[in-house]
């Protein structure tokens, strides 16, 4: 893969993306990649779980909420999971997640579930890298702004059905 | 059970380490610890050089009882390497040791980016979500579980054989599995071994036959393991015994059912000899293997193939010990921990058709010479070549499989050694010229370089270059009938042919080629080459990921027999401190149902791997057993009432690490 993107210039903006990995797998792998001093794109902040089977997808859809512009899962291969199966659980969650994101015009690169083992430190570097460019590439989701406009609508919509209903009362 | 200080008020302190520079050289250690300080709930952020360091842990000791801390948080490395050592520091202080947070900046920021702005940024943003966190944790009971002392080992090559008699020796019960018919493992191929020459069977076979006797050792051969469950001190086995349609019980090794075979000569190919010569279908695979008990092979036994043999072995046996009607059997054994000592398999030389192997036939393998030279191999210890030649010249090819883009990168370590060795054992044999091709020798170890010193005096020839291929092309009279070398020698800078009447092929070593079943099974890891991977490449060099399971020998990598033997030592010295200690500590990290809030759905039930969850049909609640939940938290995540929590892992401490990771503004925002 190629460079890590290591020099984001000064109040532009720069992707920011959540990752969950699993204990087990991912998130040694990601320790690997440290060990071997792999540089890759400082967008990611990690949450480690001890299973990609965890991640509700609660926190998916909170995390793009409260500004996130990528969410990426990390497990460990299938046939591999520590807990023999949380990854399958992960995958079908995230097959359904998948169809709502698209309904709520989220694009499709934003979030990503991958199978990194233990030993595969390069392979967090390239998704890392991976992931950043394809989020950059699409932009900020800017998902809370968005929010603060949807409230304001909703509190007008509010105050026009309240209204009503107390004229009903009335 | 340790309280959280002040009426459950949340007062954090934060310490950031430098870790020597391998932290301070890329993140501001200082504008995050200044940072940190203006978050809500931080009572003292400071930096320190070395966290982990008794000075570092004994600052945390005295801040919680100077300042009343109630949650303690460093950001330094992996918490895979360190929450340990702080949570005990934590405990220490009077604190619950749950309450500490860990923050990786050196794994997960300082050594991977490279740019000072985005990783102090990144570890701002880390350490705001340990900060919001903390605020949701809970004091809790480290779990324990009880040590069964039986210990499995899989595999009987040195390194199990040196592993069961450790254990065995101080007074352990042992299952030692090993899938061929007899132990000994690929040593007990070997002639003499380097740098000494002792010979390999007067000290293995020895160890061989302690274990057959040791009463702390229940040997199993021909056997393997084909099921795991369970967890560290629990472990429940299941081994498959496969038949010999030899009565163990009865067999004494005499082998005259051997001698009375219809077979007046073997017809299959014998693989203890690597087939250079023939076995009978009922056959030992080596005079000293051990158990001393021969086994019937049905793929070549007439009677098993047509059933219509005279079965002069019956007769042969008056202990009536063939039982033809032998079934597969099963055993199920509990023990607590668990080494694998798997081994290794040697690099298939076909793989590089321009050496030849396979092609002519005086090229032969490593393991095929160690055979040859053997006095209880196929010629008797007589260099014989497959033509029926004795060798005046021979090249020894090394880094076959090994040091190779093409087929494996990595150095197998013996080659170097065991080539020196051969070619020593050949010039005694045969006192032919001796050539080997290398790329570099690798003689580390003791008195292995003065090994090769003498081998210089020996006047065995090197010749530094990769070889680039064996032909039976003669462009010389003298080279008619020859196989002949070609590879550059590197020293003086020209491409030389060297007419050989047999090739040797430092095979390299391999992971089995099971091995990915076997890890999957054992629910352990691999590293990228598929040596299964330790839990720390200095520190944990035995143990693996998963708790009580412990990696001896080639199985973890290349190694040599001195290596493989310290390595077996060092695990059963880890099992051996876990049996000992009694019990284990375990991450409080189960699921539990808050019970007022279930719905009693059933979700949950289906979706437990350990079928930890049951439901209670009167209260029509669902119900997790903390003994059978092993803290992956899919059945959190699944509920769909949220009734369902994972210590460690509550909702609210990842939603409040999301919103800490997230909440600081973006500059462009703020413009």
């Amino acid at each position: 893969m190629g460079t890590a993107e290591e020099h984001p210039k000064a109040n532009s903006w720069e992707p920011r993306i959540v990752a969950f990995f699993c204990n087990w797998c991912t998130y040694t792998a990601a320790d690997l990649a440290g060990v071997s001093r792999l540089r890759h794109a400082p967008n990611a902040r990690i949450i480690r779980v001890m299973c990609s089977g965890r991640v509700d997808p609660q926190f998916i859809l909170d995390a793009f909420s409260k500004g996130a512009d990528g969410v990426l899962i990390g497990g460990c291969h299938p046939g591999d999971c520590h807990y023999m199966e949380g990854n399958y659980k992960a995958l079908r969650r995230v097959q359904l997640l998948k169809r709502m994101l698209k309904q709520m015009n989220i694009e499709e690169h934003r979030f990503r579930i991958e199978w990194i083992s233990a030993s595969e430190g390069e392979r967090v570097r390239t998704v890392m890298n991976e992931m950043t460019e394809h989020v950059r590439k699409l932009g900020p989701l800017g998902l809370p702004k968005k929010f603060q406009e949807w409230d304001k609508e909703m509190e007008i919509l509010e105050r026009t059905v309240n209204g009503k209903e107390e004229s009903v009362h009335a | 059970m340790h309280g959280n200080g002040l009426n459950g008020s949340i007062r954090i302190g934060f310490y950031v380490c430098h870790c020597g520079h391998n932290i301070a050289s890329i993140v501001d250690v200082k504008a995050v610890a200044d940072y940190v300080k203006t978050l809500p709930g931080v009572i003292i952020s400071c930096e320190y050089k070395y966290m982990c360091s008794d000075p570092g842990q004994e600052l945390i000791q005295k801040d919680i009882k100077e300042h009343s801390l109630t949650r303690i948080i460093v950001a330094s490395c992996s918490p895979l390497l360190h929450e340990h050592t702080f949570r005990a520091a934590v405990e220490k202080g009077g604190l619950n040791p749950y309450f500490f947070q860990m923050v990786n900046i050196r794994e997960d920021v300082s050594w991977v980016h490279s740019d000072r702005r985005a990783a102090t940024e990144k570890a701002q943003d880390l350490a705001r979500a340990a900060v919001q966190r903390v605020f949701h944790h809970k004091a809790l009971e480290t779990k324990h579980v009880k040590i069964h002392p039986d210990v499995l080992v899989v595999g009987g090559g040195i390194a199990g054989i040196h592993a069961s008699l450790t254990l065995a020796n101080a007074g352990k019960k042992v299952y030692l599995v090993e899938r061929d018919p007899t132990i000994g493992g690929h040593m007990a191929m070997f002639d003499k071994t380097f740098p000494t020459l002792d010979c390999a069977a007067c000290i293995l076979t020895p160890k061989m036959s302690q274990v057959k006797n040791h009463p702390n050792i229940t040997l199993w051969t021909y056997s393997e393991v084909s099921k795991v469950d369970g967890y560290v001190g629990n472990y429940k086995i299941e081994v498959k015994r496969k038949p010999r349609y030899i009565n163990e019980e009865l067999c004494v090794g005499c082998m005259d059912c051997i001698e009375k075979c219809v077979y007046k000569e073997g017809k299959t190919p014998d693989e203890f000899n690597k087939g250079l010569s023939k076995r009978k279908p009922i056959y030992i695979p080596f005079p000293q293997a051990t158990p001393q008990i021969v086994l019937i092979d049905p793929e070549s036994c007439i009677e098993f193939k047509s059933g219509r043999c005279k079965k002069t072995c019956v007769e042969a046996c008056d202990r009536k010990a063939i039982d033809f009607q032998q079934k597969e059997e099963m055993k199920e054994i509990e023990v607590g921990t668990i080494i694998l000592a798997t081994g290794y398999h040697t690099f298939d030389a076909k793989r590089i058709p321009f050496y030849g192997y396979g092609k002519y036939p005086n090229v032969y393998t490593s393991l095929e010479v160690e055979r040859l030279v053997n006095a209880s191999g196929p010629t008797g210890g007589e260099m014989i070549l497959r033509d029926g030649r004795h060798p005046k010249t021979v090249g020894i090819i090394h880094c076959v499989g090994s040091r190779d883009k093409n087929t494996n990168r990595w150095c197998s370590r013996t080659c170097c050694m065991y080539s020196l060795k051969l070619a020593h054992l050949l010039k005694e044999h045969t006192e032919a010229e001796v050539y080997n091709f290398y790329i570099d020798i690798r003689a580390a170890g003791k008195a292995y370089e003065e090994f090769y010193d003498k081998l210089l005096d020996e006047n065995v020839h090197f010749i530094r270059g990769r070889v680039a291929e064996v032909s039976d092309w003669a462009v010389r009279p003298s080279e008619e009938g020859k196989l002949i070398i070609r590879a550059e020698d590197t020293m003086i800078g020209i491409v030389r042919r060297i007419p050989v009447d047999m090739v040797v092929l430092a095979v390299g070593m391999e992971p089995q080629a099971d091995s990915q079943d076997v890890r999957r099974m054992f629910n352990i890891s691999c590293s990228t080459e598929g040596f299964f991977l330790e839990r720390h490449p200095k520190l944990a060099p035995v143990d693996t990921f998963t708790d009580g399971i412990f990696i001896a020998g080639a199985c973890q990598g290349p190694k040599d027999i001195p290596d493989s033997v310290a390595q077996a030592g060092a695990a059963a010295a880890q099992a051996l401190t876990l049996i000992d200690t009694g019990e284990i500590e375990l991450e409080p990290n189960t699921a539990f149902v808050v019970q007022e809030e279930c719905s009693g759905c059933r979700t949950c039930l289906t979706i437990c791997p350990y079928n930890a969850i049951s439901r209670d049909e009167v209260k029509q609640k669902a119900y997790i057993n903390e003994a059978l939940c092993k803290g992956c938290g899919t059945c959190v995540a699944a509920c769909p009432s949220g009734s369902i929590k994972q210590n460690l892992f509550e909702d609210e401490m990842i939603f409040s690490e999301i919103n800490g990771l997230l909440e600081h503004t973006p500059a462009v925002c703020c413009e």
